[in-house]
């Protein structure tokens, strides 16, 4: 499987600390008018990666989101070493994020309705999914059936997290056999997924929303472009595993822009359940 | 993929020399039994030394190798003439690249479902090199509740290089295909015991892969990643497959140290394209030893054990305990 692709990685765009520039018009925007404006461009609008505690803020009431599992690091169980050994890595997303893991986990409130909360973080090691954030993703749909609140996930994640091996593998089990289980409780599970959200992340817990919601352009699929390209030899038409092809081939329920994110969603859990 | 490897060439000389040297006392009518058996001890020697000591690298190539028992070749062993093959997901099409029927091992009746390579290139195309679509997943999703209305065990045959990564695949829903049938397996109430035969690539081995009890043969591989595209997106250089086969960590002994799988199948010396009825014997032993405990088992129990067994992998810490540590 070949999700963990070179184009969903972090792309070295900035040009500073200071400035961005929209990847889909070129447009060169200061990154304190970006979050006030949801890290939406000015000028074409395309939804640019959200920040990990700007998307938390985005969905949930002001100051209700409590944080759990944040304790929860990563070891090195196949003491793996590519150009550098995996802790050096894991280091050095730590540092750069500031936060444990690429996923964060949290109760919340929503427009006054208690939920469950996971967020992934792309920005640490390219959202990629390991034991912890199986295991955290895992704990927080098992608290959802147990308590009766509905789950939502935002995926960011070029996919499974290679330096763990096998046990990346086993989290798309482990995480997929929890939201049947959530299922089984009539628990909603409201899936989000943002850009870019492929691999073992988008073939597994991400597709099983109750209600899959994409992000307007948001890059989905299983496979990476670029491992498509290279099997078939061809170039893929514009437009292909963005959002609204999955729209129209059945993937996604609906495609909602940022701004009423919160309050579809919302809308979503008020009509799904009383 | 070429039928023999670099590192068993000079075991395959020298049995082609023996061959030689049989024909020759033969028509010849000399005696060069002598000679024959220093070769043949020499033979044995090699290959305990050669496949005994194989690198994951090679051991991946074991797994792939061309004459590898299939899903259908094990079916004819295991079942004979007792197996009628089922086609179809009801939605799409039928994918060749994963077969399925219901049969008879012994005096048990099962669902199996496998995923399934050719012997030569033109099989190969058509079963399109063992790479389901959606509607292969889809397919083996509709056996397996077929499977559970008629409390038939379910028997998985998991070789694959990977889910086809393709325009049409991505179209059907590859994510969702996968994602469901691992969601769907582990809610399927009847025992589900799978088995590694080859290749173990990935989300599109595993959406076959969620048993209660998971078996690899000795010389087949599982992985997250095949080590070609860990080599291309960790090293940036294909030449790194080697290196990226070792550390991916990717043999059954590893994975059964790691607490995935429940056994090992042993393999004749060479690699179990040598003997397909051995191959096929081993599963049958594995079945006859875990399914009775399992048909035995209430069928919730069966699905907590199933859920826990799943729900317990994965390695982490938290921070105070490395503190402490």
């Amino acid at each position: 499987m070949g999700w963990f692709d070179k184009l969903t990685r972090p792309r070295r765009d900035t040009p500073s600390d200071l400035w961005k520039k929209c990847p889909a018009c070129n447009e060169t925007l200061l990154i304190k008018d970006l979050a006030k404006n949801l890290f939406l461009c000015s000028k074409c609008d395309h939804h640019l990666r959200m920040p990990l505690w700007d998307r938390i803020a985005l969905l949930t009431d002001d100051n209700s989101f409590v944080e759990i599992d944040h304790d929860m690091k990563s070891v090195d169980p196949l003491s793996f070493v590519d150009s550098k050994p995996y802790p050096e890595r894991m280091a050095e997303a730590i540092k750069k994020t500031d936060v444990n893991e690429a996923v964060a986990t949290g109760r919340a409130t929503l427009s006054g309705r208690k939920v469950l909360l996971g967020v992934m973080n792309f920005d640490f090691m390219g959202g990629s999914m390991g034991s912890v954030v199986g295991e955290k993703l895992t704990t927080i749909l098992e608290l959802g059936a147990q308590e009766k609140a509905p789950v939502i996930i935002v995926s960011a994640s070029g996919g499974a997290r290679m330096q763990e091996g096998i046990f990346s593998l086993m989290q798309m089990a482990k995480t997929s056999a929890a939201v049947k289980r959530l299922n089984q409780a009539a628990v909603p599970f409201v899936s989000i997924m943002t850009d870019p959200t492929t691999g073992g992340v988008s073939a597994s817990f991400a597709s099983l929303g109750d209600v899959n919601i994409a992000e307007p352009g948001a890059l989905i699929g299983f496979a990476g472009p670029r491992v498509i390209e290279q099997t078939i030899r061809q170039k893929l038409p514009e437009g292909f595993q963005r959002s609204k092809f999955l729209l129209e081939h059945g993937m996604l329920d609906c495609v909602i822009h940022r701004r009423v994110m919160k309050n579809t969603v919302a809308r979503i859990l008020r009509l799904l359940v009383a | 993929m070429a039928k023999e490897f670099e590192f068993e060439k000079l075991i395959i000389e020298l049995e082609a020399r023996i061959k030689e040297l049989q024909a020759i006392s033969e028509t010849r009518k000399i005696d060069l039994s002598r000679e024959i058996r220093a070769i043949n001890e020499k033979v044995d020697a090699l290959k305990n030394d050669v496949y005994g000591n194989l690198e994951p690298w090679q051991i991946t190539q074991v797994a792939r190798h061309i004459n590898r028992p299939s899903t259908l070749d094990l079916i004819k062993h295991l079942c004979g003439e007792e197996f009628v093959e089922l086609h179809g997901d009801r939605l799409f099409g039928d994918d060749p690249a994963i077969v399925s029927g219901i049969g008879r091992i012994g005096d048990q009746r099962v669902m199996i479902i496998g995923h399934q390579k050719g012997h030569d290139t033109e099989e190969n195309i058509y079963r399109n090199f063992g790479m389901p679509h959606p509607e292969g997943y889809r397919k083996a999703l509709r056996m397996m509740r077929t499977a559970e209305r008629f409390g038939l065990p379910i028997i998985a045959f998991i070789d694959t290089p990977g889910a086809f990564p393709g325009i049409g695949a991505e179209e059907r829903g590859q994510s969702d295909a996968i994602a469901r049938n691992l969601a769907e397996m582990s809610g399927i109430r009847v025992p589900i015991l799978c088995f590694v035969t080859g290749e173990g690539g990935s989300g599109g081995a595993l959406a076959i892969g969620v048993g209660d009890r998971v078996f690899m043969f000795e010389f087949s591989v599982y992985s997250v990643i095949s080590a070609e595209g860990c080599a291309a997106i960790l090293w940036n250089d294909p030449a790194k497959t080697k290196e990226a086969a070792t550390a991916l960590k990717l043999r059954a002994t590893n994975l059964l140290e790691a607490g995935i799988i429940d056994g090992i199948l042993p393999e004749p010396i060479g690699g179990a394209h040598r003997n397909h009825q051995m191959a096929a014997d081993e599963i049958k032993k594995q079945i006859e030893k875990h399914l009775p405990s399992l048909l035995a088992m209430n069928a919730d129990k069966l699905l907590d054990e199933r859920y826990k067994k799943f729900r317990g992998m994965g390695r982490f810490t938290r921070e105070e305990e490395l503190e402490h540590a």
